[in-house]
C-alpha cells in the first residue's frame, strides 16, 4: 500500500486501472437497477420499497467514505504521506454528496411510508450531522492558504469527526426510532428476501465502485493540478 | 506561582475587563432567552418545555462566541509565540487556556441559569437538574471549542467558520443536557446526566492535547 503512496507511482498505476473501475461499476449499478426496478412489490409498502436500491446503498457509501478520509486523515498525520492528504481531500465533497443522497432518498421514502419528509430520531440526526462535518472539513480546507497546514488541520478535525460513525451504525439500537433495524448484517441472517437481496447487493456493490472510481479521478486531477501549480511557480519565479 | 496559574490568571482578568469576552457571553444568553419567548409567545406551559433545550443552545451559543479569540488574540501579538518557547508544554497551556474559559464562561452562564429557568416557568425539581446540567456540561463546550479555536488559527475570519466545526461534535452534550433537565420534568430518572458526564470528561482530557498539535502545526514554519 505505501508503494502506491508515491503520487507518480499511483498516477501510472492508476490510468489502466480506471476503465475497468468506471465499467464495473455502470455494470452492477445497470444490472442492480434492472433486477431492483423487475422486483416485486412488498407486501407493506408496494412500489415504494424501490426507494431502498437507491437509499440504503447511498447510506452505506456515505459512511464508507467518511471512513477512509478519517483514515486517510490519520495515514497523513502519523506518517505525513503526502497522497493520503491529497485523498482524504478528494474524499470529502463525494461523501457530502452521497450523504446528501441518502438524506434525500430518505426523506423520498419516509412521506410515503412514516408520513413526514423528516423526523429528529436518532439515526437521521447522526446521519445529518455526518453531512455538516463534511462539510466543515471541507470549509476548513477552503479557509487555510497554506496547504500543508490545512492538511492537518482537516485530518485532525475529521477524526474528531470519526466518533460519529459508530454512533450512526447503532443509533437504531439504543434509542427507539422509526427507522428501521438492522435488517442485514445482523446474527441470524438478513431479514430481507432474496429477491430484494440479490438488487441490493449488486447496488451497493455499483456505489462502492461509483465512489472508488470517482475518488480515483478526482486524486489524479488533484496531482495534476498541484503539479501545474509548481510549473506555472517555477515558471513565474 | 507556577507558570500554568499565572497564564491561567491573566486569561481570567483579560476575560473579565472591560473588553472582555465573559459579561458579552452572559448578556448574549440573556438576550438570546429573552427573544425566545417574544417568539413562540408567554404560554408558561409551552416555554417549560422548550426551555431546557433553548437555554443549552443559547448558553452553546455563548460560549462560542467567546472561543474566537481564545488564541487567536495571543497569535496575532505574537504572545503565542513566547508561550510555545517557554518550557511549559503547550498541553499545560490548552488546559489552562480551556479552564479560563470555561472559569468565564461556563461557570457564569450556569449560574445564571436559575434565574432564567425561573422565568421559563421551570419548577424547582427541574431548574436544578439545568443547573447541574450545564455546570457538568458546559466543560466539554469549552474543551471541543479551544479545539476548534486551535484549528481556524490562520484563518482571517475564524469565528464565522468555528461554529460549523465545532456544533456537530457538540451535539452529544446538547442531547444529553437538555434530556436530562426533560426527564426531571417528567419526573424520570434516566442516565441523561450521567452519559453528559461521560461526554464531558472524555472531550475535556482529549482537548488539551488536540488543541496543542493544532497550535503546533499552526506555528510552525
Amino acid at each position: 500500500m505505501f508503494a502506491l503512496a508515491n503520487p507518480k507511482r499511483f498516477l501510472d498505476a492508476s490510468a489502466p486501472l480506471l476503465p475497468w473501475l468506471a465499467g464495473a461499476a455502470a455494470l452492477a449499478l445497470g444490472a442492480g437497477l434492472v433486477l431492483g426496478l423487475r422486483s416485486p412489490p412488498d407486501y407493506q409498502q408496494g412500489d415504494t420499497v424501490k426507494i431502498m436500491f437507491l437509499h440504503v446503498p447511498a447510506a452505506w457509501t456515505a459512511m464508507m467514505a467518511y471512513g477512509l478520509l478519517a483514515l486517510c486523515s490519520f495515514f497523513s498525520l502519523v506518517w505525513r504521506h503526502p497522497l493520503a492528504a491529497v485523498a482524504a481531500k478528494a474524499a470529502a465533497p463525494l461523501g457530502a454528496m452521497f450523504t446528501l443522497l441518502g438524506l434525500v432518498t430518505g426523506a423520498l421514502w419516509g412521506r410515503p411510508m412514516w408520513g413526514a419528509w423528516w423526523v429528529w430520531d436518532g439515526r437521521l440526526t447522526s446521519f445529518l450531522l455526518l453531512l455538516f462535518l463534511n462539510l466543515g472539513y471541507i470549509a476548513l480546507w477552503n479557509a487555510i492558504e497554506d496547504e500543508t497546514r490545512a492538511a492537518r488541520a482537516a485530518a485532525i478535525l475529521a477524526l474528531l469527526g470519526a466518533v460519529n460513525l459508530p454512533v450512526i451504525e447503532f443509533s437504531v439500537d439504543w434509542w427507539t426510532t422509526l427507522h428501521q433495524g438492522e435488517s442485514i448484517l445482523r446474527s441470524g441472517g438478513p431479514l430481507i428476501a432474496p429477491v430484494f437481496l440479490w438488487p441490493l447487493g449488486l447496488m451497493a456493490l455499483g456505489y462502492t465502485l461509483l465512489f472508488l472510481t470517482l475518488w480515483t479521478v478526482r486524486i489524479r486531477t488533484e496531482i495534476l493540478e498541484r503539479r501545474v501549480r509548481a510549473l506555472l511557480l517555477a515558471g513565474a519565479a | 506561582m507556577t507558570p500554568l496559574s499565572a497564564l491561567l490568571l491573566r486569561d481570567i482578568r483579560l476575560a473579565t475587563r472591560a473588553g472582555g469576552s465573559a459579561a458579552l457571553a452572559l448578556a448574549f444568553f440573556a438576550a438570546v432567552a429573552v427573544l425566545v419567548p417574544l417568539g413562540v409567545g408567554a404560554d408558561l406551559r409551552l416555554l417549560a418545555r422548550v426551555a431546557a433545550g433553548v437555554l443549552w443552545v443559547a448558553a452553546v451559543l455563548a460560549a462560542l462566541l467567546a472561543l474566537d479569540r481564545l488564541f487567536q488574540a495571543d497569535f496575532e501579538d505574537g504572545s503565542l509565540d513566547l508561550i510555545a518557547l517557554s518550557p511549559v508544554s503547550l498541553e499545560g497551556v490548552a488546559a489552562a487556556k480551556i479552564a479560563a474559559h470555561w472559569l468565564t464562561t461556563g461557570l457564569p452562564l450556569t449560574l445564571l441559569s436559575p434565574l432564567l429557568g425561573l422565568m421559563f416557568g421551570l419548577p424547582p425539581g427541574a431548574i436544578g437538574a439545568l443547573a447541574l446540567s450545564l455546570a457538568i456540561g458546559t466543560p466539554s463546550v469549552s474543551a471541543l471549542g479551544a479545539i476548534g479555536a486551535a484549528l481556524t488559527l490562520p484563518v482571517r475570519r475564524g469565528g464565522l467558520i468555528l461554529p460549523l466545526l465545532v456544533l456537530p461534535l457538540l451535539a452529544p452534550a446538547v442531547i444529553f443536557g437538555a434530556g436530562a433537565v426533560e426527564a426531571a420534568l417528567d419526573g424520570l430518572a434516566n442516565g441523561a446526566l450521567l452519559l453528559l458526564a461521560a461526554f464531558s470528561v472524555a472531550t475535556t482530557l482529549l482537548a488539551p492535547f488536540a488543541a496543542a498539535a493544532a497550535v503546533r502545526l499552526n506555528l510552525a514554519g
